[in-house]
């Protein structure tokens, strides 16, 4: 779906340049990177577009592609869904914080446990730990709902507990909804779900002692989280439009549209 | 008189020429569809291998080592397909004989409305009830920790099939002709041997066609199985979460890309085949059957 608005987007945005001619040539800016990412890009450079008549390229390849894009010069500005590692900013390129993700752990609330360490979330959806008395529940089976292959949550879970390729689901849902209706049906299951998504319907674990929330994403305590990063070249100047549109997203005319894309504004 | 005549020869061409075209509508649509499967489909077959692909028993293919096998998904939704068969085909066909011999005209009336009802309920509406009463419920009778699986997607499936199965079924043996049960009856044929031996044999080929019906609704059903069934792409076990060949395509298809993106495009291409193969076969028998 997603895809397709990207694709539309592109097509539109290739009308507009053609129908411009030229004119409109320097006002544009290429964005590359991660695809969790793109609902939260897609909102603020569709805004952007509507705002400054520019033209707004973003391309759903992954934080590492986006991170190389930017220092070849194949894009203006990369998006990356994890930190720089320091190999990367000793080659020169510098972070941005503009948003945090983080992603809430979900039981339901007739269950009695309402905490767990960030190495239990791993070793629960390994398959490691299968019954909730061994976590300081009642004696049932727990039950794994997650998020299909490619989701962005699944990854960004995935990659926080450490448990890429390893995760024994025994639900694979399409949407945070979805996953939050299997979770408030079943009282043995445990699930993962955008921190904006959560209803109380179901109950937000909090994870190594840490209630999540808003405040608690932002100043870094609460572990299952991670950043949405803008990456650009240190001392080397955006162009107009770039600088434009990254001014934009770090100013706090964009946090409304952060926030409704499900994600935590850092600024 | 000769004048007019050709202005209404005119007319009646363009007419026939405006339905030709209208026509063509349908079978363009399925030379375009067909063509584009088929293009966008092969490439991944090609890239993963054809037995690699179809008898590759484990789909992973977002790892850093993907691999591409989509053996699980044929299984379930045939497993799926047939399991629904058994269940709703009985209560449908049973149904059909009940409406159509049995059945009081007001007690008809009032069923074959329920019938219609039933059919028009969206997908997406069986899928949401499946998900809300029908998962805990076989949760709880079965004693299982979760009740997402195969045999949830069945009962939905056979639910969904039953309309088709019984209106079909219905026009069937009401067009079987009355003097046949007449005679049977006269024969001293209790009613119950009537339909069963007769109504039912001189109507088989409805019958037929109302299961083939039955099997192209049900293999092609994506929503409601989707909420049912836990969607995890393990070998079909019955009480098990499974991932059906539709289900595969609509649940990767939003975020998918690269090589991922054409081997779905293939998935879709093996459904598409598999439709087809069923459809050929039924119909290769329902027309054997009209010639004897």
């Amino acid at each position: 779906m997603k895809k397709y608005i990207c694709m539309i987007l592109a097509v539109v945005m290739i009308a507009a340049t053609l129908a411009a001619c030229g004119s409109n040539e320097t006002k544009k800016v290429a964005t590359d990177g991660s695809t969790s990412m793109e609902k939260m890009i897609g909102a603020l450079g569709e805004a952007f577009m509507e705002n400054t008549g520019a033209t707004f390229t973003y391309n759903p390849t992954g934080s590492g592609t986006g991170i190389k894009a930017v220092k070849d010069g194949t894009c203006d500005i990369g998006l990356s869904s994890r930190y720089l590692k320091d190999s990367e900013k000793a080659e020169g390129l510098k972070e941005t914080v503009v948003a945090i993700d983080g992603i809430a752990v979900i039981v339901n609330p007739s269950n009695t446990v309402a905490n767990l360490t960030l190495e239990q979330i791993a070793g629960i959806y390994k398959g490691e730990i299968t019954n909730w008395k061994d976590v300081g529940g009642n004696d049932s089976d727990i039950v794994l709902i997650g998020r299909e292959e490619n989701s962005g949550t699944r990854d960004g879970f995935e990659s926080i507990t450490d448990t890429e390729d390893a995760c024994k689901y025994r639900q694979e849902l399409t949407s945070n909804g979805a996953v939050l209706t299997a979770v408030a049906e079943n009282a043995n299951a445990i699930g993962y779900i955008s921190l904006s998504s959560v209803k109380d319907t179901v109950k937000a674990i909090s994870v190594n002692g840490v209630v999540p929330s808003e405040a608690t994403i932002k100043d870094g305590s609460y572990p299952v989280q991670r950043p949405f990063v803008l990456v650009t070249k240190e001392g080397v100047a955006l162009s107009k439009t770039a600088q434009e549109f990254f001014d934009f997203v770090t100013s706090d005319k964009a946090n409304e549209i952060i926030s409704a894309a499900g994600v935590v504004p850092a600024n | 008189m000769v004048k007019s005549m050709k202005k209404n020869k005119q007319f009646e061409r363009a007419v026939h020429g405006l339905f030709l075209i209208l026509g063509l509508v349908t079978v363009a649509s399925v030379l375009v569809i067909t063509v584009y499967l088929v293009i966008s489909g092969i490439p991944a077959i090609l890239e993963i291998g054809l037995w690699d692909f179809l008898f590759g028993d484990t789909w992973d293919p977002a790892s850093s080592d993907p691999k591409f096998g989509i053996l699980p998904f044929i299984l379930s939704s045939i497993y799926g397909t047939a399991g629904a068969l058994v269940l709703g085909v009985p209560i449908g066909f049973l149904t059909a004989v009940f409406l159509s011999k049995k059945a009081s005209p007001k007690v008809k009336e009032i069923m074959s409305g329920a019938v219609s009802l039933l059919a028009g309920i969206p997908s997406v509406v069986y899928g949401l009830v499946g998900m809300m009463v029908l998962v805990p419920g076989i949760r709880d009778l079965f004693g299982l920790p979760d009740g997402a699986s195969l045999m949830a997607a069945i009962v939905v499936l056979a639910i969904m099939i039953l309309p088709s199965i019984i209106k079909v079924s219905i026009t069937a043996l009401d067009a079987v002709p009355k003097e046949y049960e007449d005679a049977s009856l006269a024969l001293g044929a209790t009613p119950t041997e009537t339909w069963f031996r007769v109504s039912v044999p001189a109507a088989k080929s409805g019958i037929a066609t109302a299961v083939v019906l039955g099997v192209g609704r049900a293999i092609g059903e994506a929503m409601a199985v989707m909420m049912v069934s836990g969607n995890v792409a393990n070998m079909p076990s019955l009480f098990q979460s499974v991932r059906f060949l539709t289900t595969a395509v609509s649940s990767g298809m939003g975020y998918a890309d690269g090589l991922y993106r054409e081997a779905l495009f293939s998935i879709a291409l093996v459904l598409f085949l598999f439709i087809m193969m069923i459809n050929a076969v039924l119909n290769f028998f329902l027309k054997g059957e009209k010639h004897e």
